[in-house]
Order: C-alpha cells, then sequence, then structure tokens
C-alpha cells in the first residue's frame, strides 16, 4: 500500500458523504462503493447509516453481500450498517442488533459516549438507533452509554449504534484508519 | 445528558434518507410493497396526489388509524403529511410518533400567509420549494430537510426539473458572488441573510435537499440525482402504474413492484447508463399523467406556499 490507506465508503443508500468527509480529512484515500469490483485494492470499507433494508436489498442485487463478507480489510459499521453486519444479515460481527431499539424519531437524541482509554467523552448522535445485544466473547466494548455497549470492536471490525460521522469529533474514524492500516499490514506479511 | 428533538437529529434522520427513494403509500399493502422494494421511508397519505387532482375537494391530514396501521405494517420511517400551517393537524402527527411531517401544498393549505413554526416541535418537518429564498424561509421556519415541489399527480418531470435548476442555479450564483452582494441577494430571494450568506460559502442548502413531483421512471429519478437531488419522491408514479388493480390484482402487484424496485436501483445507480437501461426494460404501463403545461391556473400545485 502507499502512505495513504484507500478507504471504500458503501454507496448504496444513506450518509456515505459525510463519512467519506471525515476520512478525506484524516488523510484517507476515499473512494465509493456501489459494485462488487470496487472492493479490490481497499485497505478498509465503511458502511453508513442508512435504512438496513434498502442497503441490504441494494447490495444482494450485484453480489455486493458476498463480496463483502470476503472482504479481508477493516469495517467501520454506524448504525444500519451495524446490523448489516450482525449474525442475522451478513454474519460477520458475533453480536446481534435490534433495530429501531429506542423507538420512532421523536425517541432520537444526543447524549456522551464514555470512551475507552480516553476521559473525553465521545458526543454521540443517536436516531432511529439500535442496541447490541448478545455479544460473543471476543467483542471488546470500547463506548458505553449508561451501561450498554454502543461502540465495539470485533477483531477487525468497528461498530457503532450512532454516528460520529455526524460530528466533528474524528476519534472513531482515526481509529478506524489505525485499524485499517493494521489489518493491511497483517495481510502483507 | 440525553437531548431530544435537536436540530442535529432532526437533519440527521434527513441525512439517513440520502440516495434513497421516499414512496408515497395509501395502506398497509402498499407500505409493505414499498418497504420489500427498498425505500427508505413511507409517506402515509389519505389519497396520491394524481386522485387528489382527479377527485378534487379538500385534501386533508390522514386519518389517524391509517397511518397508524402503515406505521404497523413495517419498520422504515413513516412520514405523514399536513396541510401547509395547519399547526393543529401536525401535533395530532407528532402525537402519532410519525417520523417525519410533511407541511404540503399537495394538500389544501390551511393559511395563505404563515407556514407552521416548526421549531417548537420534536419531530423534524420537510417543506417544499420552487426556488431558493422559498427554501431558505422554510429553513428559517425550522425545516430539517428540503424537497423541490415539481406538480405532484401530473407523472410529468418538467417542473420537477424546473425547480432543481432554479434552486442549484441561484446556489451557484451565490458562490460567485462577491461579499457586499450577499445583502442585495438575500433582499432579491426574500430570505434571511445569514442563511444567504451560509449557502453561498458551502455551495448547498443547510438541510438534505430531495426532488418531487412527476417522477414515473427509473429515468426521471436518474435525472433527478443528475442535476444534484440527494435523493427522491415518488408520489402517484408508482401505485398509479401498471395494469388496472381492479380487473387485475396479482398482474397490478407484479407491476407496481418492478417499478418500484427499478426506481430504486436507478437512484442508487443514477450515473449507471448500462445498469439504468437494465432496470427500466420491461416495466410495463407507467402513470399515464397529464401534462403540466395543460394544467389551468387554479389547479396547480406548486403554487402553494408563501
Amino acid at each position: 500500500m502507499g502512505d495513504q490507506p484507500r478507504i471504500g465508503v458503501l454507496a448504496l443508500q444513506g450518509a456515505f458523504r459525510e463519512h467519506a468527509r471525515a476520512l478525506r480529512r484524516l488523510g484517507a484515500e476515499v473512494v465509493e462503493v456501489r459494485l462488487p469490483e470496487e472492493l479490490e485494492g481497499l485497505d478498509g470499507l465503511v458502511i453508513p447509516g442508512g435504512e438496513s433494508t434498502t442497503i441490504m436489498r441494494l447490495a444482494r442485487i450485484y453480489g455486493l453481500d458476498e463480496a463483502i463478507q470476503n472482504f479481508p480489510g477493516a469495517i467501520l459499521g454506524t448504525c444500519a450498517g451495524m446490523i448489516v453486519l450482525d449474525r442475522r444479515h451478513l454474519g460477520l460481527a458475533d453480536l446481534e442488533v435490534d433495530r429501531n431499539a429506542y423507538g420512532r424519531q421523536v425517541w432520537s437524541f444526543e447524549a456522551d459516549v464514555e470512551f475507552e482509554g480516553d476521559e473525553l467523552p465521545l458526543h454521540g448522535v443517536f436516531i432511529r438507533a439500535p442496541r447490541a445485544r448478545e455479544l460473543g466473547p471476543g467483542v471488546e466494548v470500547l463506548g458505553e452509554l449508561e451501561g450498554e455497549p454502543v461502540l465495539v470492536r470485533d477483531d477487525r471490525l468497528l461498530l457503532a449504534t450512532f454516528h460520529p460521522e455526524l460530528t466533528d469529533d474524528l476519534r472513531v474514524h482515526e481509529l478506524f484508519l489505525q485499524m485499517a492500516e493494521e489489518a493491511a499490514s497483517v495481510r502483507s506479511l | 445528558m440525553t437531548e431530544y428533538g435537536t436540530l442535529r437529529v432532526k437533519t440527521g434522520l434527513a441525512e439517513m434518507f440520502k440516495g434513497g427513494v421516499i414512496m408515497d403509500v395509501v395502506d398497509a399493502e402498499q407500505a409493505r410493497i414499498a418497504e420489500d422494494a427498498g425505500a427508505c421511508a413511507v409517506m402515509a397519505l389519505e389519497r396520491v396526489p394524481a386522485d387528489i387532482r382527479k377527485e378534487g375537494g379538500v385534501a386533508r391530514m390522514a386519518d389517524p388509524q391509517k397511518i397508524r396501521d402503515i406505521q404497523d405494517a413495517v419498520s422504515i420511517p413513516v412520514m405523514a403529511k399536513c396541510r401547509i400551517g395547519h399547526f393543529a393537524e401536525a401535533q395530532i402527527l407528532e402525537a402519532l410518533e410519525v417520523d417525519y411531517i410533511d407541511e404540503s401544498e399537495v394538500l389544501t393549505p390551511a393559511d395563505l400567509e404563515h407556514h407552521v413554526d416548526k421549531w417548537p416541535f420534536r419531530v423534524p418537518f420537510v417543506c417544499g420549494c420552487t426556488n431558493l429564498g422559498e427554501a431558505l424561509r422554510r429553513i428559517s421556519e425550522g425545516a430539517a430537510m428540503i424537497r423541490t415541489k415539481g406538480e405532484a399527480g401530473t407523472g410529468d418531470i418538467v417542473n420537477a426539473v424546473t425547480h432543481m435548476r432554479a434552486v442549484f442555479g441561484a446556489i451557484r450564483s451565490l458562490q460567485a458572488a462577491r461579499e457586499d452582494e450577499l445583502y442585495t441577494a438575500a433582499k432579491e430571494h426574500r430570505a434571511p441573510y445569514e442563511l444567504v450568506r451560509w449557502v453561498a460559502e458551502n455551495g448547498r442548502l443547510p438541510v438534505v435537499t430531495f426532488t418531487a413531483g412527476g417522477i414515473a421512471t427509473p429515468a426521471d429519478a436518474s435525472l433527478c440525482m443528475q442535476l444534484g437531488a440527494d435523493g427522491v419522491f415518488v408520489g402517484s408514479g408508482i401505485f398509479k402504474s401498471g395494469r388496472d388493480p381492479i380487473g387485475d390484482r396479482d398482474g397490478w402487484v407484479d407491476d407496481v413492484t418492478r417499478r418500484a424496485r427499478a426506481i430504486v436501483e436507478a437512484t442508487t445507480h443514477f450515473d449507471d447508463p448500462k445498469i439504468l437501461a437494465d432496470v427500466s426494460a420491461g416495466l410495463g404501463q407507467p402513470m399515464v399523467g397529464i401534462s403540466a403545461s395543460s394544467l389551468p391556473d387554479e389547479e396547480r400545485l406548486e403554487v402553494r406556499g408563501w
């Protein structure tokens, strides 16, 4: 790989431009991914928030679901992107995610999230947010809201029930880029 | 501290709709068809615009029972329309916990001067516009999402194109303007200076901008996306297409399902003409529609809103 990690943002539907902007601010090279062949040569992939039923349907049509299952790089999934990765969908993350677990839009909220290893909390924007449960033994909790996991890491996967792309705080994306570089260096061994 | 109903969660839900299709539905069956086809949200209505046009009379907020039925039928967000200025209908829709309220010119206006003051509401609003000034006036009243109006219920894309050209063209002009020209620009657009200045600096509206009114084919959706829309509303274009729903129910379900899926795919792959050609093939009868230019002035919905 070159100096900058190459990151794809799944651009089927949802808040993909915000992720692209955050990653570019951190110096990554970002491409939009709509078809399986566009995954080639990428160090990481972001599956953004949006509607998980819409994203899954569009992914299946052109075989992106299988291509993502075989993708070796790091993956960041936020909100709907986390749902898409769980045991009941693509089966890459060892957990289950319940949709709209806090209720409809009038129950969407902002709150501070305790961030593992950092005294400064993350500001979480939770929009019709899901809840993660039945975390597998290898899943590490990196962020908590009222004792519940809202940011977790499962090996090369980073998953958030909230939307770090909607704030100017780049720490989640920064961590993801580190993970993409680690995954790339492991593969090149 | 947990904060509800902030501008960021209101505009944030609209960010999640981007690249998607929001479909008008009048019952639970249509809502399920829309969800299965990949709609990112549905708009619960009493009648689709084409029927409002045909049947005439006063068009109002949908029956709350109908909205509840649709909310129970799908897991995607459910929007509903209130009349322009009818804040009591909006309060009822908020109590029903719809996910977005469309203060819409498709319904008969309740106030000929004032729109709903949208700031006090915890539920977000989307509003229509025909030009940049109208969009910014709605945003100053608290709209968290904008859609260009087009001419609903016609199946004719021409007004949607006119309105998008007007909004996005005016944004490009503001970007080229000198700073001292922005004061006069605000006056000409009849919009708050601060918002005009923000648009000039950022080259876009401060909220997600969809397009609506007359989208009937995958090519229409692609055209709107290429002109700069963040996503599309499809009203009558889906469920008023296909075979006769009374004479051939199964045939109609088949036709509208394929058209709905095709428009969803076209909105994602809007700049890939090969995919567009494939998804446009063999879709059956599109909505017959009426030419927007043949409408008498009193039947034009786009002029409602102030």
